[in-house]
Order: C-alpha cells, then structure tokens, then sequence
C-alpha cells in the first residue's frame, strides 16, 4: 500500500495494538498530528508539560502490562523527556518514544530545535532508533515494541526526521508492508534456568535454616506474582518485597515481612542481615536495599535470579546464579523441589516474630489539637478506598510512608519511581494508569514540593476526563531533604522551606478544574476521603496538612550498614 | 614509551550488527561504566556485520561485567575473549624517522628488516617504516627506533580473531 511516512508511523503503532498515545505537537512531529486529524491513529492524550507525557507512558506501562507510548517533538520536547526516559530505564518500564527530528538533509546543521536526540538519550534507553527510510517505519516500529517488551523491559526511542513523515515532501513515500519476525541476531533473550543450577538453588533452599525470598520488581515484570506465593508457601520462606515489588506478594500473606531497605521495617532489614541463604528473584542489590555493601547479609549465601545477566554478580557475587524470567524460574524450581520439604524455620520464624512484636512499623499519634499525622492520613486513605486501589507516588518521604503503610494485596495496585527517585512522577503517572484501568480508583500520594514539579497535568486529567484522586501530603517542607539536614548536618536546614504562603493548594487546583478539600482535622479526615472516592466525573485533591517536622523510621543511614537500623526514637530502648 | 601491557588487558572480538551509531553505542558504554579502552579497530567484515577487536585495561573493570554490559547492547551479536596464545594477534604501526645523519640509514634497514617490517621510502635522512606483528613486538621495534629520532608514530590498536 502506497503512504506517507506519517500515516505510516500510525498504522504501524495500531499493528502493534497501541489504543492510547500521551503527546504534545509541534514542528518536527507536525506531519503525524496531521496525519491524525480526523481520527486516525489511537487516542491521543494532550499533556501540559512532555514530561508528563513520559511518566504517564509509564503509568499505564506498569499498571496494564502493556507498552506505553510517548510521542513528541524534537529539540526542547525531546529533551522534556529525557528525565522520564531514563526514570523508565532504571525502573525497567516498556515505554515506547517518539520524536519529531529537523529533516535528514538539515542534521547537523544546528537546525532550528535540532537536538542529537539519539545521543543524548542513548545511555538511557534500551535501544534508540533514527529512521532515515520511511519504508523502515513499520519494521522499526515492530522491532521498537518488541525491544521494549522482551526480556528484562525498557524504553525505546524512536526519532523521526520530518522529511519522512510530511506527505507533502516526496521523501515521505514509502509501501506499507507488514513487518517481517524480528530478526535481531544480538538480543535473544533466555527465559529458563539452567537445570543444573536450579537444582543446586533448590538444594541451598531446601537446607537453609534462616531463609529470606528477596522479591524484587523483576517478579512483576515477569507477572510471576502467583508462582512467587506459591514457591515461598512451599518452602515456608518468609518474603521481603522491595519497593519495585510491592504488591507481588500480598502484605496479608504471613510469610510477608514487607519492604526492607533504608525505610524498610525493622524485621525485613534484620531478616535479610541475619539470613543464611537470600533467593534474590528480579532484584539487583540496590543500594538503598543492601546500605553498605560490604556489611550486607554477611552469612548469606546468595541465589540470584535475573532476566538480565549483568545483575548477576554486579553488587554481590551469588554462590548460585540464574539467568533466566522469574516467573518461568520459580515454575521450574517448583517442579524440581517436587515433594521434597525443606529444613526446619522454626527458630527463624520465632525470632522473626519476636522483632515483628518489637519493633512493629509505627508512629505517634498526634497531639490534641496538634497537626495531621501523614501516616495516620495513608491508613485512612488504605482502608477507605477499594481494596485494589492504584496507588502512585511521588518522591519523598510521602513515598516511604506511602509503601510502608498501604496494605498492597495485588499487584500492579503500586507505582512509584524506584530507581530514579524522580519528584513529580505521581500525578502523571496516576493519569496513565487510569487511562490504562478506568474502572479501578487511582490515588497520586503526593508531596507539597513533587505537586509544584508536575501538577499542571491536573489540566490533562481535567479536560481528558480521567478522574483521579491527589492525596496531597502537605508537610510544607522538602521533607525528605530536612530529614537529612536535621540528622545528618544537625539540623542546618537549607533551603527546604515550601511554607509560602502561596500556593494555595486548593484555588490552585480548582482553577485546574479539579475538586479540592483541604484537611487540617483529624475529625475530616474520613469524611473527605469518603467524599473523594464518590467523585467520579473529575479530578480530586485533597490537601493534607501535616506535621512538618515528622521523620520516616525506621532508617538507615546512607553508607551505614543495615545492622544500624535506626528505629523510631519511642521505640528505641536501648536494647540493641 | 608506553608499553602495551599485555598481561593486564583483555583482547575482546565483537561482532556488532553494522548499524548507524553502533561504535558510539560501544564508546559511549565503556565510557559510562568506566571501563577503560587500549585500543580499539573496526571494520565491516560484510554486508551486515562488522568486526570491532577492543583492548581493554584488565584493572579498570571485571571482565564479567565489560563483557555483559557490552552483550546487552541489541547491536552487540557475539563476544569472545581471545587470549595471546591461541588467537591470531596482530597490529600495525607507521612510522616516520628523521634521522640526525643519512648514514644511519643503513643500521635502520638493518633493524627493520630484524622485525621483518618494511622500509615504505626514504629520503636523505628521513624514512618511512611500517611493521605488522604482535602488539608486544611492535613494542620492542619502537623501542629501538626511539634512540633514532621518531618523528611521528601512528599504531592501529591491536586486531585478533580466534585461532585455530
Ligand atoms: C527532580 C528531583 N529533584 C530533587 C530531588 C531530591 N529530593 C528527594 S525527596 C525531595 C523532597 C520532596 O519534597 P515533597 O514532595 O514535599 O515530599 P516530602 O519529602 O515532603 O514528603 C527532594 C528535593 C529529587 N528526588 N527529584
Ligand atoms: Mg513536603
């Protein structure tokens, strides 16, 4: 079939079953916009800033499992992006990119909002593509999908010079042909584990006294959730799930200790230290989860299993090494322990009972007539809203409090930016996953300072009518900053102060067309939730103002091994 | 002179799909990492894919890790690791003498022709060299011209494939 370039790009990404595009137009992508006037192509979803665009990319990537899709111009919009490329490529999210690039013939010529894109976003990518053929588009835009979703996940870019796409340039005539099975010599990735090694993982699992599962998101990217409950039943092995993997197991589960790491419960991170045997699955030994690396765990012998071989002895050199998918790992785990049952954990388990009853994840209610606690808002928020809520983050220690207290009982209900630590993901990609799940509620748990990065996609959710709900954790303070100045450069605070007083949260979001309620009552608490989660024909903010100066416990501190986990000071008795 | 230090590099063969970009993926990879490039050839080796032999400083890096993040590279298609004893090593260099007295001319063919290497041209007292061989040896022949007066040197950086 004769076409141009630009209507080409949008057949190709109906082909691969794109339904929605997050975009913003401009010069060098113009040719596709207006290949879309009339309703060609998916749904396009008009943002207000492109960073936005990429984080709700994102968002709808890990809430439905399928690729999310980004389109923008060259220059400043392809840069605007760049910060949620890179947010995608550490948290490993299939995201697939597209942007507007000066015509062929004019690059390198400093052309007006010429920017090397593919340079530029080459270290954080998967892999980048820039087409010079519009007859490549379909078989790019194939091999794009396939890059982003296959094996260990990833954002692809693909930038578009605007002579191929302009049905007005005779550059732009190509013959739509199906794209041919992809036929990447260099990217095979491997799904099973060697037989061998996994018997000799089985072996160490069925042995071990002092077991922990090491969940990372990996399981969920692998959409193993159900084999990782079922393996860690089998084996009766408590389960530790990082901050990628909350939501793979659920915290109701017994066998759940939560989230370890620097805010890690006190019995996740001991259990981890204290093991005989980690089964790191879909993890990667960040440092926010070992803290120093050299103190990490030192008993433990280590089974580590990832799609993704350069994980395997990056941080911590494994006794047992898997490559291989987590979910057809542990299937294959399961079938070689068969009715073989495992050592006996019940010294493990007592002692790990006995730091779940010590030193149980918990705060101090407030004062009379004191402010709002932000960890008493997110248990209200948890046990207000439907069970399978979808819960975005911000960055900070609304995040900490945010994972530490929502009861996650499924997954894909949790999203957050991992790796990156980018302030500002929650409200976009709150917007992604509801556009990806309309039916489900989606709450952005938000701070005062990630609010003011991105809020403006509050517009987006307004005029595209995706309702989701903003509980605004107002501390007016950079909270995760002061914390640190105040324990670590004794209390120096600089330059940390959101106090104002503008802006006003709620006139702000009501010129965004959004509902808005501001909390400062314990008593309100309830009823403004309840009234949240009644709306659905708008976007909510609820503004929470808490206590400022409340710090995240437990912690421990940056470069510090985990043995000096810090607990909160009312639960410190100077016992350990 | 710099020596090449053998004994602490790794010889790495690549074989890379010859797409646009793909020796700035490869540059741009060791440079992020860390990992620190001796030398590095490449050429296409046919219609779809090129060759890129890379020296490697052993101390920068493990190997493990050199090699993996360089696999995970879509364009990267195969990587082995060559060792000095059993793979064809070979380098290249030119070199252009100015000697201070045309008489040395002849102790210079004499060496050149030790190193079975080639004398391109000469004129009055300046002279062309050129020698293929071993990275090590190419050494040892640049040692024992430097006394002669090296004007300008240029090495290919070494290129290997499996032996036989
Ligand atoms: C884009 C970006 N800039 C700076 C930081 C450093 N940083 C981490 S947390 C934080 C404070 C976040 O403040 P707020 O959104 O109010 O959340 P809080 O910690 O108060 O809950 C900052 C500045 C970051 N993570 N991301
Ligand atoms: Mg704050």
């Amino acid at each position: 079939m004769e076409m141009d370039g630009g209507s080409a790009l949008l057949k190709a990404l109906e082909f691969e079953g794109v339904d929605v595009v997050f975009g913003y137009p401009g010069g060098a992508i113009m040719p596709v916009y207006d290949s879309m006037v009339g309703g060609s192509g998916p749904r396009h979803v008009l943002v207000r800033h492109e960073q936005g665009a990429g984080h709700m990319a994102s968002g709808y990537a890990h809430a439905t499992g399928k690729p999310g899709v980004v389109m923008v111009t060259s220059g400043p919009a392809a840069t605007n992006i760049v910060t949620p490329l890179a947010d995608a490529y550490l948290d490993s999210v299939p995201v697939v990119a597209i942007t507007g690039q000066v015509p062929y013939g004019l690059i390198g010529t400093d052309a007006f909002q010429e920017t090397d894109t593919t340079g530029i976003t080459m270290s954080i990518t998967k892999h980048n593509y820039l087409v010079s053929d519009p007859n490549d588009i379909p078989q790019v835009v194939h091999e794009a999908f396939h890059i982003a979703t296959t094996g260990r996940p990833g954002p692809v870019l693909i930038d578009l010079p605007k002579n191929i796409t302009d049905v007005r340039n005779p550059q732009s005539a190509m013959t739509w042909t199906d794209p041919v099975p992809i036929d990447l010599p260099g990217f095979k990735p491997v799904l099973d584990g060697e037989p061998e090694m996994i018997e000799a993982a089985v072996e160490l699992m069925l042995t071990a006294t002092r077991p922990v599962l090491y969940a990372g998101g990996g399981i969920l990217k692998a959409r193993g959730a159900a084999e990782l409950v079922t393996l860690a039943e089998k084996l009766n092995i408590p389960v530790v799930t990082t901050l990628m993997a909350r939501g793979a197991m659920p915290d109701s589960h017994e066998l759940n200790l939560g989230m370890p790491g620097m805010h890690g419960n006190y019995t996740a991170v001991m259990a981890m230290q204290e093991s005989d045997l980690l089964i790191a699955m879909g993890s990667r030994f960040d440092d926010r989860v070992t803290g120093k690396v050299d103190a990490f765990a030192p008993d433990a012998k280590v089974i580590h299993v990832d799609i993704d071989p350069a994980e395997l002895g990056k941080i911590r050199m494994p006794d047992v090494a898997i490559r291989g998918d987590a979910k057809h790992v542990m299937t294959q785990m399961l079938a070689a322990i068969g009715t073989r049952t495992p050592a006996d954990h019940g010294q493990w388990r007592s002692t790990l009972s006995g730091w779940q009853e010590n030193y149980p994840l918990a705060y101090e209610d407030a004062e009379p007539g004191g402010r709002l606690k932000p960890q008493m808002v997110l248990e209200r928020l948890r046990d207000l809203s439907p069970e399978d809520t979808i819960v975005a983050s911000g960055v900070g220690q609304h995040q900490m409090w945010a994972s530490q207290y929502w009861k996650f009982d499924h997954p894909y209900t949790w999203l957050n930016s991992g790796g990156l630590g980018t302030m500002g993901y929650s409200i976009p990609a709150a917007i992604g996953a509801k556009v990806g799940m309309p039916d489900k509620t989606v709450w952005a748990v938000d701070g005062d300072g990630c609010f003011q990065m991105t809020c403006q996609e509050l517009i987006t959710a307004s005029v595209e009518k995706i309702p989701i709900k903003v509980a605004l954790l107002n501390n007016t303070y950079l909270g995760m900053v002061r914390q640190w100045q105040e324990m670590f450069y004794e209390n120096r605070l600089s330059e940390v102060d959101l106090s104002g007083p503008v802006p006003d949260y709620i006139k702000l979001s009501e010129a965004m067309g959004c509902v808005a309620i501001r909390v400062e009552d314990p008593d309100e608490v309830d009823d403004a939730i309840e009234r949240a989660n009644a709306i659905d024909d708008a976007p909510v903010v609820l503004e929470f103002v808490t206590e400022p100066n409340e710090n995240v416990y437990p912690m421990v501190p940056g470069g510090a091994s985990n043995s000096e986990v810090v607990v909160p000071p009312f639960q410190q008795k100077g016992t350990d | 002179m710099k020596r090449t230090q053998l004994s602490r590099t790794h010889t790495l063969a690549v074989l890379v799909e010859n797409k646009a970009g793909v020796l700035a993926r490869v540059a741009g990879l060791f440079a992020r990492r860390g990992f620190n490039i001796e030398s590095l050839a490449v050429a296409p080796t046919d219609e779809r894919f090129s060759r890129i032999t890379i020296v490697v400083d052993a101390e920068s890096a493990p190997l493990d890790q050199i090699k993996k993040q360089l696999d995970k590279l879509i364009d990267v298609v195969d990587i082995a690791e060559l060792s000095l004893e059993e793979s064809a090593l070979r380098e290249m260099v030119l070199v252009r003498l100015e000697l201070d007295d045309v008489a040395k001319v002849a102790d210079v063919e004499a060496l050149v022709s030790g190193f079975s290497g080639s004398v391109l041209r000469t004129r009055n007292a300046h002279m062309m060299l050129s020698l293929s061989s071993r990275p090590d040896d190419l050494d040892s022949f640049l040692e024992k011209l430097q006394p002669y007066g090296i004007a300008e040197l240029q090495r290919t950086g070494a290129i290997a494939i499996p032996g036989i």
